[in-house]
């Protein structure tokens, strides 16, 4: 009877050890706080839940402590585990061009065509993603690594995981959780810099409507558009790809039902996938360090100089522009990509000056050029970089 | 109906087939390092010195050997087939497999049934699956010292060095890079030359406005022929051939919302959204003074009963 108790003894000393609460460090607590501080920020404040839910709580799902060396298989860097299978899309980067073929399948590039100038309102405001490398290569980190950080200023999480993987594996998960937390930040983040940059006289110019875009030229845009980037920039071919054949599934009208699962089913199964591995990536082990300081810090200045730098481009701009064709510089902001988020910004600080001036489907054009602009920019990083 | 669905299995067909003739990719190897005379070079798996053929895969695609010929004569290309059975004829990308030329088929795989002759130049040549494409060839010249390879100077470079004898940036490399890749080179530049970054800002910028540009413009001319046509089709509708009329009359720049009207008029009518109503719509003012929906009698509560 003693041996038996003994035994029973000893292995139930075992299993506690096996336990979270035997196997928790203070970086685990803190990351679950992070975690919580998310699913609040998503549910509550409503702030992009549908990446905030999955990344706040896949950051729980990461964070429960366990015996890191008793082979259990469970944690997310662990080879053959169901996390680390499941993490194999972020890892070698095949989730992110299933997002933009989803993105492409849903996004209707009319404001964009009609007024093809606000292309370039999508390209100035990729000089966040630049100002942040060089910033990056300042504070110490390798030219691969600060082209990673850069692409946060790029404001778009798919391409900002896309490319980390490539340069800089070991900075993804902050780099993703950063990308995010600040794209779901954009209504604190941009309407302060869009009123300092711009006078009350600009904030209430009325830009002309958009004219109709005919069925031809919504088909024709994702080829020409796949056929020009790609052939500068090849190495933006996973991204770009996807989102011009995504955009022609949907414009093309004779293949509804890819479309539809492109752009309903598809991309939420990979959202939800994407959302809980990248939040799960974030281990306190591998998470919390002073280059993840330093990222979260570089990577909310790449969000502010992307903002001003779109904004000032268009101020600029105007000056060369008709008075009739003037752009109004609240949806300078929108290049910054963060669909459609960015363009709802111009739209309510727009309406706050002039509540019958509608901004909301002339933002749409710079804010999907900033789709097209930082998936090129990832192509020329990773093109300049691996 | 026949004739599509005929159509359809000859593009998948046209398809598979070019997938599977440029999928192997063994058009793309190699033949990297030749090593004649071996004295004190790599041991093969038997322990024996022997003359060896590197073969380099440069693509970033597996490719596969199996069925290719080995040969020193291109009169008789098959003379060793490469077997078809083992799995360690893959070559991973840009990876490397050696080949003994030592005379023994009966050892392996990767021993072929010739050898190389020191005294006198070895032409070498890497045959297709069909015995008749040449993939690669080289002529290994006479008289290279023992353990001295005949290499090119990078993997799958166009130039070819004789490489050995105790240089330390020249050496023999067996079944591995002709140059050892140690450093990125490309971020060894970048942190010399731009430190600080600016470089990459202005050319990356550069790159993205461009391709943006290129888009711009692409647009402007394609939505002007949109605008243009658009203007011909309404002016052949309306029957007017004089430009200056139809500018008068403002034809073909109907707003959005004539187009939004029309086109909701046609979904209707053909996805028959309509049931008959009794109500009329109309865009005229009614007025009507009770509704139940507001009334305010059916929002009160009851008065609580004391007991």
């Amino acid at each position: 009877m003693g041996e038996f108790t003994s035994f029973l003894y000893d292995n139930l000393i075992e299993f506690l050890k096996y336990t979270s609460f035997a196997n928790a460090t203070p970086g685990h607590f803190i990351m679950i706080l992070v975690g919580l501080f998310f699913i609040y920020l998503a549910i509550k404040k409503n702030f992009e839940p549908m990446l905030l839910v999955p990344i706040g709580f896949g950051m729980l799902i990461g964070n429960i402590p366990f015996k890191v060396d008793a082979g259990l298989e469970v944690g997310i860097y662990e080879e053959g585990s169901v996390l680390n299978i499941l993490y194999q899309g972020v890892a070698t980067g095949w989730y992110p061009p299933l997002v933009f073929l989803g993105i492409g399948a849903m996004t209707d590039f009319s404001a964009l065509i009609s007024n093809p100038k606000l292309m370039l309102v999508g390209a100035a405001a990729q000089f966040g993603i630049f100002g942040a490398y060089m910033v990056a290569l300042a504070l110490g980190f390798e030219p691969n690594q600060a082209g990673a950080i850069g692409i946060i200023g790029g404001a778009d999480g798919p391409t900002a995981i896309f490319l980390s993987s490539k340069l800089a594996p070991n900075l993804m998960g902050a780099i993703a959780v950063s990308a995010y937390s600040y794209m779901a930040l954009v209504p604190v983040i941009q309407p302060p810099i869009m009123r300092l940059l711009t006078t009350k006289k600009e904030r209430l110019i009325r830009m002309k409507p958009a004219r109709a875009v005919s069925h031809t030229e919504k088909i024709m845009f994702p080829i020409i558009g796949l056929l020009l980037t790609c052939f500068l920039v090849p190495s933006g071919l996973p991204l770009l790809g996807m989102l011009f054949f995504g955009n022609l599934l949907k414009e093309s009208g004779v293949t509804p039902r890819l479309a539809k699962t492109a752009s309903g089913p598809l991309i939420d199964s990979i959202t939800i996938l994407l959302g809980v591995t990248v939040g799960a990536s974030t281990q306190a082990s591998e998470f919390l360090t002073l280059n993840s300081v330093f990222i979260f810090a570089l990577g909310f200045m790449a969000f502010i100089i992307a903002t001003a730098s779109g904004v000032l481009f268009v101020k600029i701009f105007n000056l060369v522009l008709s008075k009739s064709n003037k752009i109004n510089p609240l949806i300078g902001n929108a290049g910054v990509s963060a669909v459609p988020m960015s363009a709802r910004i111009s739209q309510n600080v727009g309406l706050e000056y002039d509540s019958t001036n509608y901004l909301l489907m002339h933002a749409m054009g710079p804010n999907v050029a900033g789709v097209i602009g930082s998936a090129v920019a990832a192509g020329v990083l990773l093109g300049f970089l691996m | 109906m026949m004739k599509r669905k005929i159509g359809i299995y000859i593009v998948m067909l046209v398809v598979s087939s070019l997938a599977v003739t440029y999928g192997q990719g063994a058009k793309s190897l190699k033949i990297n390092e030749v090593l004649v005379t071996n004295e004190t070079n790599y041991l093969d798996d038997y322990g024996v010195h022997s003359s060896w053929i590197e073969i380099f895969n440069p693509t970033f695609g597996s490719v596969n050997l199996r069925s290719c010929y080995l040969t020193t004569d291109p009169n008789n290309p098959t003379m060793y087939p490469i077997p078809k059975s083992d799995v360690l004829t893959l070559i991973k990308p840009r990876q490397h497999a050696l080949f003994w030329a030592d005379g023994n088929p009966n050892r392996g795989t990767f021993h072929v049934n010739f050898t190389l002759d020191p005294n006198k130049p070895n032409w070498i040549g890497l045959y297709d699956a069909n015995g008749r494409t040449l993939i690669d060839s080289v002529t290994v010249p006479a008289g290279i010292p023992a353990d001295h390879s005949y290499a090119r100077v990078d993997d799958g470079a166009g130039e070819w060095v004789i490489k050995g004898g105790g240089d330390p940036s020249n050496y023999v490399t067996p079944s591995t890079n002709n140059r050892t890749v140690d450093k990125n080179t490309k971020i060894e530049g970048f942190k010399k030359y731009d430190a600080f970054g600016i470089g990459m800002a202005i050319i990356a910028m550069g790159v993205v406005f461009s391709a943006l540009l290129l888009l711009f413009i692409a647009f402007k001319l394609v939505g002007s022929i949109a605008v243009h046509l658009n203007k011909r089709n309404a002016m052949k509708a309306h029957g007017i051939t004089d430009k200056q009329e139809a500018k008068a009359k403002s034809i073909g720049h109907e707003e959005g919302e004539v187009f939004a009207a029309i086109a909701m008029a046609m979904h209707e009518y053909q996805q028959d959204v309509h049931d008959v109503e009794a109500t009329i719509l109309t865009i005229n003012k009614v007025k009507r003074n009770y509704s139940p929906w507001s009334s305010k009698i059916y929002t009160l509560r009851d008065t609580p009963n004391r007991r």
